[in-house]
């Protein structure tokens, strides 16, 4: 099943987490639960069920926790939550105050540097660190006895013993040296000795699966369990650097019979697509500051999960979960690829320890492109078949892609889960090539799997005779979309598209759409600690860290909301795996798994404060009612007012009111606190992120250059809990999308296994030039699974960018560019070629 | 930012007495490491018999006296120290943020007088008698910049890292023009890179502040 799971859906280390720690609260957390409670009661709640402004917004009753609050009212009726709110933490970045790992100094803090390999694939004769050992302000050396992150054999005896790891690709580590100075751990690591003994190496992907290609590993390989969000399914059949593939279809197994499928097809569509390897390029590399000490680790780590890297440091160095302790205040960008301790990790604390002081390990940009993650490659043969009104009868898809050393380069996710077809195959291979291991990256699998199903989909349109929106109408369950389909396709004036290649100058433009499909993941560590002190100051404590998706404010809304209070009012207190365990961010699971987990902890505190306070007032707690900062004082429950409940008639108007504040310094002792994990989901079914997004496309036929003008982009995410921030999520989805769409590729020499373009000039990402004008719309679903009810957007916002461009650019050209990415070259190449056959009008 | 007099602006339209390619040409000529100085070093005073008789300094380090946000602060680095690094380490300014190291990326940005440049491509001798303003000395004690306010009420940020580079970028363009265009707009930030995608609120929000900044001054 996990297996299956993990092919299907390609998540993050998140859902592997996801899937092993679904155990009731109750059970995980005894102590929280009241001894005269009964474990697990549970009550039905009425909850808001639907999309706003649609015919299908109802209610729905579910079974909750007993002790979780009441139903959430929907966004409108609301003060805070889902109201646009600035971040919290906005001054401290403007002002450049905010501290990054990259900004951490610790007293008698030491630099390091990593020297790594400069041949794809080698045995290491020998390393001799004596000369760096003794250069100025040097401290420690390391020379690594592991490399993590690449595949392991899965029988070690295949491989000739080696002293040191055997090197498979251009970059990896080798060794470490810590000094007083950057500089001079700049210098000191240019002077060890490394006897190296090249090998054969292959790092094209088409090159590696040929029978004769060096090998990669000289025997079956399996990526290890770390931390680091990559990595396909275990135990997998290899031969030669192939791997697979792994049949595959709808919830993890193939359905129907594709060979019945296309032989009641009417009409079937086929086409081959390749997408490149992309990098993360956060703008903060990977990074910790490690600090050894006696009694325990402190890491300042640049990560998505506090408790991921913790738990990896832990297991490495053989320590107590509670010896470590992971510090990220803020971080520079992790896209998918900053999850473990990694080698970096590694290194910073075997520095510290030798050194004995704290070590900080930045990452040079080159390194970063090199050794630490990618997206990886595909090459996707899809065939689809359809009946003449559009209903599919098959799917196939082969693909094969490269992870490097690395696995999980399928791309099967959308043709697997996005439409309604009765037969669906995926077979999904990698293939192992000497480059880096690649990583999660921002929705795995998703944007190629996109690439090739969107297209094919706007050809099957084409061919059927149908508006591709229409035939999406006709073949896509997804009410979310639906709506998405609609909204979108209204705001960019989708009724203008015209047939392909209309435009008769040299400058062609054209309208595109594409669709997302995600997955919502639930991590299941998720817990807040919610205090109120006698001074009225309310704070919220989680290990959960801020990646840029604006948690700390949406937390802050959460607690504001339960109390009456503005989000400013709140202090939040993040990013530490000193405080209650925080999901990691990594498969759009932050919003989803700690929302909840804050509001029922400040809904226990709450509870706590009306009693107390009721206490003190000589009155009783359903008596009382927070809002705008005030407790309200009545002379009997409020919530009767409506009259409809006991029959009674009268609006209760308050007797008296006092500030929060003064409540607060009613208080029996100096300060209460609640603490509250995640409980399962109310409902457990799977559930999906859609999101439909329209891209209009210039095509200069003569320079072959794309410029995108303009992208609808309309998504769900449950219940918006922060439209600003959801907004520049979205954003960036549709940015990175374009970026990957058009100019980003890891160009590695064939010739020397070297990374041409390891840097940010040549290794292209788009720019405020190049960036068009986008609309971001978002729909409010309710779909009753939660406390907060809220969802993910980070990975369906970047889907189906690329999809939706190309589908723009074949509409503007009618000619297809099936490979990105889509570079001057190659659309004048297809434009050419199309020419060749006399497919284009000029 | 106060308004700068004739002399100053002057004096930035000469920033590049010293280049990094000057630099290392001399520095490829002498002892490794070394480095020759040709101004800025020891001030404007020095300067003219600098250029008579080029100083070597280094590879050690060398005395730097640099101006930071209305303050002059003595410092002791190698002659290979960019600002970036002076700023970050031996100063603790770490708002300059160092992403590329090579001028491709804009995260750095500071200003040398109204100038905007990339620290990581400047020398930390070579900075001579120009006041440098970093995102720490943009906002005038408790009162953020126009361009600052706008990027927390507009959400022109995500991950953060990329934000005290593209402020000073975008207050430099509302320096020199009150009334930008979404286009002066993308230009003066075309080479500032965010990973995140902030860009478009990025432009709104340097819009409005420039907009707020008006009005303010009318």
């Amino acid at each position: 099943m996990a297996l299956q799971q993990s092919q299907q859906q390609k998540p993050s280390a998140a859902e592997a987490k996801t899937a092993n720690t679904s155990i009731p609260n109750a059970a995980r957390n005894p102590s929280n639960d009241e001894p005269n409670k009964k474990r697990n009661a549970t009550r039905r709640e009425v909850l808001p069920a639907g999309i706003v402004g649609t015919e299908g917004m109802n209610t729905v009753e579910r079974e909750i926790p007993a002790d979780e609050p009441p139903a959430l009212k929907v966004n409108s009726s609301l003060a805070v939550i889902g109201r646009s709110t600035p971040r919290l933490d906005g001054r401290l970045k403007v002002t450049g105050k905010a501290r990054y790992t990259a900004d951490v100094r610790l007293p008698g803090m030491l630099f390091a540097q990593v020297v790594t390999s400069r041949y794809p694939h080698a045995r290491i004769r020998s390393i001799d660190t004596s000369l760096a050992e003794r250069a100025p302000g040097v401290r420690a050396v390391y020379v690594l006895d592991r490399v993590l992150g690449n595949a392991e054999l899965r029988d070690k005896s295949k491989e000739l013993p080696a002293k040191f790891p055997i090197v498979r690709f251009a970059g990896q580590p080798i060794a470490a040296v810590a000094a007083t100075t950057q500089a001079e751990a700049d210098d000191a690591a240019r002077l060890f000795k490394v006897e190296y003994e090249p090998l054969p190496f292959v790092v094209d992907e088409d090159e590696a699966r040929k029978k004769d290609a060096p090998l990669v590993f000289p025997g079956a390989a399996d990526q290890g369990g770390t931390a680091g969000g990559g990595g396909g399914p275990q135990g997998v059949t290899q031969e030669g650097n192939v791997r697979g593939p792994v049949k595959s279809g709808p919830r993890g197994r193939p359905a129907g019979d594709i060979n019945r499928g296309f032989a009641e097809a009417e009409v079937t569509v086929e086409g081959e697509f390749r997408t490149q390897v992309q990098t993360h390029s956060a703008l903060e590399t990977h990074g910790v500051v490690a600090d050894w000490k006696e009694d325990g680790l402190t890491v300042y780590a640049s990560t998505q999960g506090t408790s991921s890297v913790r738990d990896e440091f832990a297991a490495i160095f053989k320590l107590k979960k509670s010896q470590v302790r992971v510090v990220t205040e803020f971080m520079g960008g992790g896209f998918g690829a900053k999850f473990g301790a990694g080698n970096v990790g590694v290194i910073a604390a075997q520095l510290s320890k030798k050194a004995g002081a704290p070590v900080r390990l930045m990452l040079t940009r080159k390194d970063e492109h090199l050794s630490v993650g990618n997206r990886p490659s595909s090459i996707q043969k899809l065939r689809v078949g359809a009946k003449r009104d559009g209903t599919l009868t098959a799917i196939h898809l082969f693909s094969y892609g490269t992870a490097g050393t690395g696995t999980g380069a399928g791309a099967g996710g959308p043709a697997q889960n996005m439409y309604k077809c009765p037969n669906i195959l995926t077979e999904e291979a990698d293939v192992f090539t000497h480059a880096g291991p690649a990583a999660a990256f921002r929705a795995p699998g998703h944007p190629q799997g996109c690439f090739a199903l969107e297209q094919t989909i706007d050809e099957l349109a084409e061919k059927l005779g149908i508006d591709p929106v229409a035939l999406r109408d006709r073949i896509d369950e997804s009410p979310a979309r639906r709506e998405e389909r609609r909204l979108g396709a209204e705001r960019i004036g989708w009724s203008r598209r015209r047939r392909a290649g209309s435009d008769t100058g040299p400058v062609k433009r054209g309208l595109g759409v594409a669709q997302s499909i995600w997955y919502r993941f639930v991590n299941m560590d998720s817990a807040c600690e919610v205090r109120v002190t006698q001074d009225g100051s309310v704070e919220i404590l989680s290990g959960v860290q801020d990646i840029g998706g604006g948690i700390r404010t949406v937390l802050a809304q959460v607690v504001a909301e339960e109390l009456g209070l503005k989000a400013s009012d709140i202090t939040v207190r993040i990013g530490d795996t000193a405080y209650p365990a925080g999901p990691a961010s990594g498969g759009s699971v932050t919003t989803g798994s700690i929302t909840p987990a804050a509001r029922n902890a400040a809904f226990k505190v709450k509870q706590q404060f009306l009693e107390e306070v009721a206490s003190a007032l000589g009155t009783m707690p359903e008596y009382l009612k927070l809002g705008g900062g005030q407790v309200a004082v009545f002379d009997r429950n409020p919530n009767w007012s409506d009259g409809d409940r006991q029959g009674r008639s009268y609006k209760a108007a308050p007797i008296k009111s006092l500030s929060f504040r003064q409540a607060a310094s009613r208080l029996k002792t100096e300060q209460i606190a609640a603490r509250a994990s995640r409980s399962d989901d109310y409902e457990k079914s799977r559930a999906t992120y859609g999101g439909v997004q329209f891209a209009e496309v210039a095509v200069d036929t003569e320079t072959g250059v794309i410029k995108v003008e303009r992208v609808v982009a309309v998504h769900d995410c449950g219940r918006p809990m922060n439209p600003l921030t959801v907004e520049s999520q979205i954003n960036g989805g549709v940015l990175q999308g374009i970026s990957y769409a058009l100019y980003e590729d890891r160009i590695l020499d064939r010739n020397t296994g070297l990374m041409v373009n390891p840097n940010l000039e040549q290794y292209k990402i788009v720019g405020s030039r190049e960036t068009p004008r986008i609309e971001a719309i978002l729909i409010e679903e309710y779909t009753g699974r939660s406390s907060t009810d809220a969802g993910g957007i980070g990975e369906p916002a970047t889907i189906p960018t690329a999809a939706a461009v190309a589908n723009a650019v074949y509409n503007a050209t009618g000619v297809r560019v099936r490979e990105m990415p889509m570079t001057p070259a190659r659309v004048l190449a297809a434009l050419q070629s199309a020419r060749g056959k006399g497919g284009v009008r000029s | 930012m106060s308004k700068h007099d004739e002399k100053e602006k002057q004096d930035a339209g000469a920033f590049g007495h010293v280049t990094r390619r000057g630099f290392l040409k001399g520095a490829g000529l002498t002892a490794a490491g070394a480095a020759i100085m040709e101004n800025g070093l020891l001030g404007a005073k020095d300067a003219a018999a600098a250029e008579a008789e080029p100083v070597v300094v280094g590879p050690g380090r060398v005395p730097v006296t640099l101006r930071v946000n209305g303050t002059v602060q003595k410092v002791q680095v190698e002659p290979r120290t960019t600002l970036a690094e002076a700023l970050r380490f031996e100063l603790g300014l770490t708002g300059t943020k160092v992403v590329c190291d090579r001028g491709s990326c804009s995260a750095c940005t500071v200003w040398l007088d109204s100038t905007p440049v990339c620290s990581c491509m400047t020398l930390a001798v070579d900075v001579g008698a120009r006041k440098i303003t970093t995102i720490e000395g943009l906002a005038q004690s408790e009162e953020l910049h126009p361009v600052q306010e706008a990027f927390i009420e507009y959400d022109a940020m995500q991950c953060g890292f990329c934000t005290p580079g593209m402020i000073m970028s975008c207050a430099a363009l509302l320096n020199h023009k009150a009334n930008p265009t979404l286009d002066d707009v993308k230009q003066a930030t075309s080479g500032n890179l965010c990973r995140c995608g902030t860009y478009p609120k990025v432009f709104e929000a340097t819009l409005a502040a420039a907009k707020a900044t008006r009005k303010g001054g009318e």
